[in-house]
């Protein structure tokens, strides 16, 4: 198991937070409800949180000296390890709030198991990190089952969301050659162990929620690998690179 | 300072011989520094302008968490990114808390809410002034926020219960923010030359809107005699911006920039600086709703509420069902 390899997986890890964190920030100060915008800073703040922490990690591990923020804010968009979902545009609340909880499902399981990774810098992130995660799915799969159980414009909306984003689940799940290398050398689950648990609590709180699994197995890939992502990662990274390519070299 | 020309009963402040019993008694606790507490008895002027004076504070909170939010997907650093996702956080939080001391008063959150969207009550003019730069986030917590505490440290003593305890735990996040506005200006004017221009222009823009923020002289204002008579505001307008001056012109001056008042200069006979008042047409403009932004924020704010309609409908469906699922299970 090489560097690279590790490298690969904790940009994995730091480009999902990272990105997600983002979208979810995009939120600020319009949420549907005073409660929603304190919730909705706190989770896109915890994620930026644990981006510090990955990509940190993961600069380290690289020794090319380059920190969390180079990773984040000088890297172009093939060089991005988050998976496709995650950079999916936030739409409407529903779609953000569902977006937020099939991430979440699979975030808990997967830091669950680094908690028990062997290497003890990947299980110390991932054990502080699996705690406010288990207070960010709690919130979103609640929120998935209030809109989805709720009326009925809330419950369509949901339920398009859902269909619109479940084809984004599978590539979580779908191990490749780097996420191999991390369940051999035991610093990361196999991914497909994860899957059951996922399913079983995804479809406990769609059952609550009301809504239908739409009946495909069918996945996106290119987001993880970086071979092909959405059109609207560049977007993304325009603003949020901007300050540090416009004014190079500078100190914040 | 949030609250800007709220108004009172207009009357005048009585004296205590003028007062019916149970007025002058209140009158009197209030001379005592005791707190009102919401069950207690007031004047419904006391409790209309209180309303009027947190509503406004509040809705500052909320309508100040967009040209800030303005840059969170811009922030130059994860570190300065998670401090100003932390910072418009407490803004909302602050919002929160306001809410809930006007609820104390009868007033529903969603009666504000709507008050504010119809823009009949008011909030912050500062808030309608674009942020440009990322020295614009400098420059707001530095000023506004420096500013806003002038105001609100007194209001930790003010009359009413529920407000003054609001308060206190506001003042201690706005302080935090204060410092962290001046550190993004200090990291700034110690930059390059393209980042010391960007905090020079920042001070440039928000200098005299932020001597706005106080509000016009009020030395001979009904309103504020009485809300001063009331302990709902501390201090004149006129004591607050000086004050503000004379603590920022020397934070301006260890940063290496140049307040943008050629005027200014300091004044050994009274202790405090000598300044130059602002524009009060153009503070009258922005309080009518012709500020750079107001048509923005409000808009902002109108389609969040809109747009969010389903959402709390939906959430709300829910929960009834849930109650009456639990009803029929008992």
């Amino acid at each position: 198991m090489s560097d690279k390899a590790t490298f690969e997986f904790l940009c994995r890890m730091g480009d999902n937070t990272l990105v997600l964190g983002h979208r979810v920030s995009e939120w600020c100060g319009v949420a549907p409800v005073l409660e929603e915008d304190i919730a909705l800073a706190n989770t896109a703040l915890d994620l930026i949180g644990q981006t510090q922490m990955w990509l940190g990690l993961a600069g380290e591990i690289e020794g090319r000296g380059r920190t969390a923020d180079d990773l984040a804010m000088t890297r172009d968009a093939w060089d991005f390890r988050n998976v496709l979902l995650a950079e999916q545009p936030n739409g409407d609340f529903g779609q953000t709030m569902m977006r937020q909880f099939l991430f979440d499902a699979w975030h808990l399981a997967m830091l669950q198991a680094l908690t028990r990774s062997c290497d003890t810098r990947v299980a110390e992130i991932a054990a502080k990190a699996v705690k406010e995660v288990r207070y960010h799915v709690e919130r979103s799969g609640d929120t998935v089952i209030g809109l989805g159980d709720g009326t009925e414009e809330s419950h369509r909306r949901m339920q398009a969301a859902l269909d619109l984003l479940w084809p984004y689940v599978g590539e979580m799940f779908i191990p490749d050659a780097v996420d191999d290398a991390m369940a051999e050398a035991g610093i990361a689950p196999d991914l497909t162990e994860l899957r059951a648990g996922f399913d079983s609590h995804v479809g406990s709180v769609m059952e609550a929620a009301t809504l239908t699994i739409p009946d495909t197995d069918f996945a996106h890939k290119g987001g993880k690998s970086g071979f092909r992502h959405s059109e609207h990662l560049g977007h993304m990274l325009t603003q949020m690179q901007w300050l540090q390519r416009a004014y190079p070299g500078a100190s914040w | 300072m949030y609250a800007q020309m709220v108004k009172s009963t207009g009357q005048g402040v009585k004296s205590l011989d003028e007062m019916e019993p149970q007025e002058r008694a209140f009158q009197e606790r209030i001379n005592a520094g005791e707190k009102i507490e919401p069950k207690d008895w007031m004047p419904a002027g006391y409790r209309k302008n209180l309303i009027r004076q947190i509503g406004q504070h509040a809705h500052s909170e909320i309508v100040g968490q967009l040209p800030e939010g303005n840059w969170i997907t811009r922030a130059p650093t994860l570190e300065r990114k998670a401090i100003l996702l932390a910072k418009v956080q407490d803004e909302a939080g602050h919002g929160l808390y306001l809410y809930c001391a006007a609820e104390t008063l009868g007033v529903s959150r969603d009666e504000l809410t709507e008050d504010l969207l119809s823009g009949k009550m008011k909030y912050s003019s500062i808030f309608n002034y674009p942020t440009l730069t990322w020295a614009d986030m400098g420059a707001v917590g530095w000023l506004v926020d420096g500013a806003a505490i002038m105001n609100q440290v007194p209001l930790q003593r003010t009359s009413y219960g529920p407000y003054a305890r609001a308060m206190v735990r506001i003042c201690k996040e706005e302080s935090f923010h204060q410092r962290q506005g001046y550190d993004i200006m200090m990291k700034m004017a110690q930059g390059t030359p393209a980042q010391k221009r960007m905090a020079q222009d920042a001070l440039n823009r928000f200098w005299y809107p932020s001597l706005m923020m106080f509000g016009p002289s009020d030395a001979d204002s009904v309103h504020s005699a009485q809300s001063m008579a009331w302990k709902i505001k501390m201090n004149t307008n006129d004591e607050l911006r000086q004050k503000f001056v004379d603590q920022t012109v020397p934070q301006a001056e260890y940063l290496g920039l140049t307040v943008p008042d050629e005027t200014l200069e300091w004044n050994d006979d009274k202790g405090g600086y000598d300044f130059a008042e602002p524009d009060w047409s153009e503070f009258f403009d922005v309080i009518k709703g012709n500020g750079p932004c107001n048509v923005e924020r409000l808009a902002a704010r109108n389609k969040a509420w809109d747009d969010g309609k389903w959402v709390r409908e939906g959430l709300l469906a829910h929960a009834e069902k849930r109650a009456s699922k639990k009803v029929a299970a008992e």
